[in-house]
């Protein structure tokens, strides 16, 4: 491997990072899980990096179990959306604030 | 060195495209651009010596969450995103800000670090995960995520349907 670890821990955290930020920035409610995607396989990533540093399989376990949470969490996520969709005909965050207190 | 070129390469390419999932005002442009991040974070694991979990990337993430997604935002038609205004401005600058602040704060742990060189001869091949994910020590979790797949397809059915 002719690249040091570290850098693929920095890519990990930028992406992180803009997973983080786009939550922020975006109102569209399915851009914000698009974020939350982002941020997951940033995750990912690390875990792979480390795996790869510690020379020890646990990372890649690891890896699995997010990625089936992360599909699991996607077509709930979705049909949450498509629920909230038939009720309000809307997308943007700041529509759905009857639990705001 | 042809790895570090392919890494430097696609690392480029995934924070690219990921600056375009959050600044697309078209929700399917920010999911085109989402897959071209998962598909060269793939590249990037196999990089790493993880061709499963390079595999399972293009398979689960840019072959079926993605999917998904397309499919809802051409379901609901989704609109273009409207300017944000007053109150959201001031939210966009301090959430930048922050970001930036994360960065650098993390960078700088991890930089402070030493980091010895990666063991030589690791190949987390398909057969050595399996061993590991089938052994004892995995197996009872493998199978509750069975049950976990359940329960997300029941409440996904249930939270989807017109009137139950």
């Amino acid at each position: 491997m002719s690249f040091p670890i570290q850098h693929a821990i920095y890519l990990s955290l930028g992406l992180f990072t803009l997973g983080v930020v786009g939550v922020f920035l975006r109102r569209n409610i399915i851009t914000v899980f698009m974020c939350i995607e982002l941020m997951l396989n940033a995750v990912n990533l690390a875990f792979v990096a480390f795996s790869r540093a510690q020379g020890a399989l646990d990372g890649q376990i690891l890896v699995f179990f997010v990625m089936t949470v992360a599909a699991a969490e996607a077509a709930v996520g979705l049909a949450i959306v498509i629920a909230l969709h038939r009720t309000r005909d809307t997308l943007d965050v700041d529509a759905f604030n009857t639990l705001k207190w | 060195m042809l790895e570090a070129i392919l890494f430097y390469a696609f690392g480029g390419l995934a924070l690219a495209s990921a600056v375009g999932v959050i600044a697309q005002k078209n929700p399917i442009l920010s999911a085109l651009s989402l897959i071209v991040t998962l598909c060269s974070l793939s590249a990037i694991f196999g990089l790493l010596g993880s061709p499963f979990i390079a595999a399972l990337q293009v398979i689960v993430y840019a072959g079926a969450i993605m999917v998904l997604f397309l499919f809802v935002l051409m379901l609901l038609n989704v609109p273009r995103q409207e300017e944000g205004d007053g109150p959201r401005g001031m939210l966009k600058a301090v959430a930048i800000l922050l970001g930036l602040l994360f960065v650098v704060q993390v960078g700088a742990v991890v930089a402070a670090h030493e980091h010895a060189a990666a063991p030589a001869g690791y190949e987390a091949t398909t057969e050595s995960v399996a061993q590991l994910l089938f052994s004892a020590r995995f197996l009872y979790v493998f199978e509750a995520t069975s049950v976990l797949i359940l329960a997300a397809l029941v409440g996904a059915v249930a939270l989807a349907k017109k009137d139950l």
